[in-house]
């Protein structure tokens, strides 16, 4: 086999890998809008402030102390232990439960039946809140994220491959982080299905989903539900959070991996969750391929853009995404 | 305060007990529009009681006051010898009480059996993590339900149709299949909107018999609204008649038809 085409599949898995984690964060919104029709702009902002909250808790931080040392005049700064790292996720978890439920009791709980634009508006709000929130918590320099995930390329992998091709090839190279994330997001990803599919609360969740007026009508609570359905997204966000806070560190631009989500959202329709995860696999592997083999001839960096025009030509031709319901409005 | 009835026996040899539900002075508004006035009424344990009434005359008003998904201004629900508290509807659904709905709210994304599946999802018992972890006791009642559901299915005899995407379902169909999911809940008060609204001949006569074999077979206690008197007089031990948001009639089947103040009401004699 030639080489050129062994890096193209080279390309290929990598791009699967960087699509794993696109569908992640897609994976979030599709999670809240299905349930209560909200388009939760602040998904990636959660996915920054799980990961800080991370952070914070295994460093031994402590939560405000730039404020506290404002006010009362100290100089605090870590209570002096660290957190080992499954602890400090449980915490974590616990911290996302319970903005799930301020936000749904303090925000939408008041704005259940207003208009799509006026709930995104509030999610705008909302981002731009608990971004400020988690400044104030944690501080805004950069951090590093290790949990004890491998790093670096897979020797394993390398050694495996580099006969398949000839003097100039030098095996697969694949990042273990890349691997480890697209375990655990295949893990979390089955886990969600299997949990909508087969117990109380997810069939529930559904029905909510479907109608509200019917799923009151069987005893489901929706204030409940939508908690609950906002602490599933704050797990996917925790998630996306370290597998990206591993990658590139914990700082602020990580809110803007919600950007990223929006192309795949637009491809894999906003109620899928199959089509979330399409949806991320399409964009992860066409940027990566597209900047391999056009890449070049343009002048490189397609990758800021190729996802958002790929978005756009299928909004053209197909709006309601891979895998959305097409509304069909009788007249 | 204590409602003391006397059981008895109908014609038909079905028994109706005590009281289930007293509603007791029932006043709706919205904004400054009356829906109810002032309307009280009983519903017996075991016994098809119909509200009848014109176009606009706040049956359905009355049926969401039953079920929660409105609470009156004025006047007081009593449930099982209880003053039932402003509630929400997921509680009133709780408490045993099931509804269908007169424009049908089915999940339509979800197949015939997951529909009646969530119908049974006030008496699931097994906790969240037990749910998440499938151990052992949630593994029995997820059979349990599903062994209740299939009963459902046979008794309404929808088999057929069991794994079927509702949406693809006629009219007909998901009239039977919301009656089903309602009769999972194995509720202690049963309450249909409209149950025939939009059928054809065929259809009203099976619909009947369903809920007669419901009733008789469960010993469900049933509320319902309709249209079409014939079936109304057929159905039901007594008849609560509304024009207008009042009560003007209350009785049986037979005794309301001969009620100069209904017969004036369905006829179109002038208000004055």
């Amino acid at each position: 086999m030639s080489a050129d085409f062994l890096y193209g599949i080279e390309v290929l898995i990598n791009g699967l890998m960087a699509g794993v984690l696109y569908a992640l964060v897609a994976l979030g919104f599709v999670l809240i809008f299905k349930a209560s029709g909200i388009f939760n702009y602040a998904q990636g902002v959660m996915a920054l402030f799980a990961a800080l909250t991370l952070v914070g808790v295994m460093e031994g931080q402590i939560p405000f102390s730039h404020l506290i040392n404002a006010i009362f005049g100290t100089d605090l700064h870590y209570f002096g232990w660290t957190v080992p790292a499954l602890l400090a996720i449980l915490v974590t978890l616990a911290v996302m439960v319970l903005f799930a439920w301020v936000v749904h009791t303090f925000v939408f709980r008041h704005l259940v039946g207003q208009e799509p634009i006026i709930l995104f508006m509030a999610t705008i709000g909302l981002a731009y809140f608990l971004e400020g929130v988690g400044d104030l918590m944690w501080g805004s320099d950069i951090k590093t994220l290790d949990i004890g995930l491998p790093q670096g390329g897979s020797m394993f992998v390398e050694d495996l491959t580099v006969g398949l091709g000839g003097e100039d090839f030098y095996g697969f190279f694949i990042d273990k982080l890349d691997m480890v994330a697209t375990v655990v997001a295949a893990v979390l990803v089955i886990a969600l299905i299997a949990f909508a599919q087969y117990t109380k609360q997810g069939r529930a969740m559904r029905a909510v989903a479907d109608d509200h007026q019917a799923a009151l009508s069987v005893g489901i609570s929706l204030n409940f539900i939508w908690v609950l359905v906002w602490s599933l997204a704050g797990l996917v966000a925790l998630v996306a959070g370290v597998m990206w806070g591993a990658k590139s560190g914990v700082q602020f631009s990580l809110s803007l991996i919600a950007l990223k989500a929006l192309p795949v959202l637009m491809l894999g329709g906003f109620t899928s969750i199959p089509g979330a995860i399409v949806g991320g696999l399409i964009i992860g592997v066409g940027e990566k391929l597209f900047e391999y083999s056009i890449g070049p001839l343009i002048g490189g960096a397609t990758e800021t853009w190729f996802a958002y025009v790929l978005a756009l030509i299928f909004l053209v031709f197909r709006p309601q995404g891979l895998f959305g319901e097409k509304i069909i409005e009788r007249v | 305060m204590k409602d003391t009835v006397e059981p008895y026996v109908t014609q038909d040899g079905r028994a109706i007990g005590g009281m289930l539900m007293h509603l007791r002075g029932i006043t709706l508004r919205f904004g400054g529009v009356e829906a109810i006035k002032n309307i009280s009424f009983d519903i017996r344990q075991g016994e098809i009681r119909a509200i009848i009434g014109p176009n606009g005359a706040g049956k359905s008003s009355m049926l969401n006051v039953i079920s929660g998904f409105y609470n009156p201004q004025e006047g007081e629900v009593w449930f099982r010898g209880e003053r039932r508290p402003p509630m929400k509807p997921y509680q009133v659904a709780r408490q045993g009480v099931a509804r269908t709905f007169q424009n049908i709210a089915l999940f339509e994304g979800m197949s015939v059996l997951d529909n009646i599946m969530t119908g049974r999802l006030t008496q699931m018992k097994a906790g969240m993590l037990a749910q998440a972890l499938w151990m052992g006791r949630a593994e029995r009642e997820e059979i349990e339900h599903r062994a209740h559901v299939e009963r459902i299915i046979d008794f309404l005899e929808i088999q057929s149709i069991r794994k079927t995407p509702v949406s693809r379902l006629p009219y007909g169909l998901k009239k039977r299949v919301e009656l089903a999911r309602a009769l999972a809940a194995e509720p202690d008060l049963l309450l249909l909107d409209e149950p025939m609204a939009g059928m054809n001949v065929e259809e009203k006569e099976d619909m009947s018999r369903f809920i007669l074999d419901v009733n008789d077979e469960f010993g469900t206690t049933i509320a319902l609204i309709e249209h079409d008197m014939g079936v109304v007089m057929d159905l039901s031990d007594r008849v609560v008649v509304m024009d207008y948001g009042r009560k003007i009639g209350d009785g049986t089947p037979a005794e309301v038809r001969n009620n100069q103040e209904v017969i004036d009401a369905y006829l179109g004699v002038a208000h004055d």
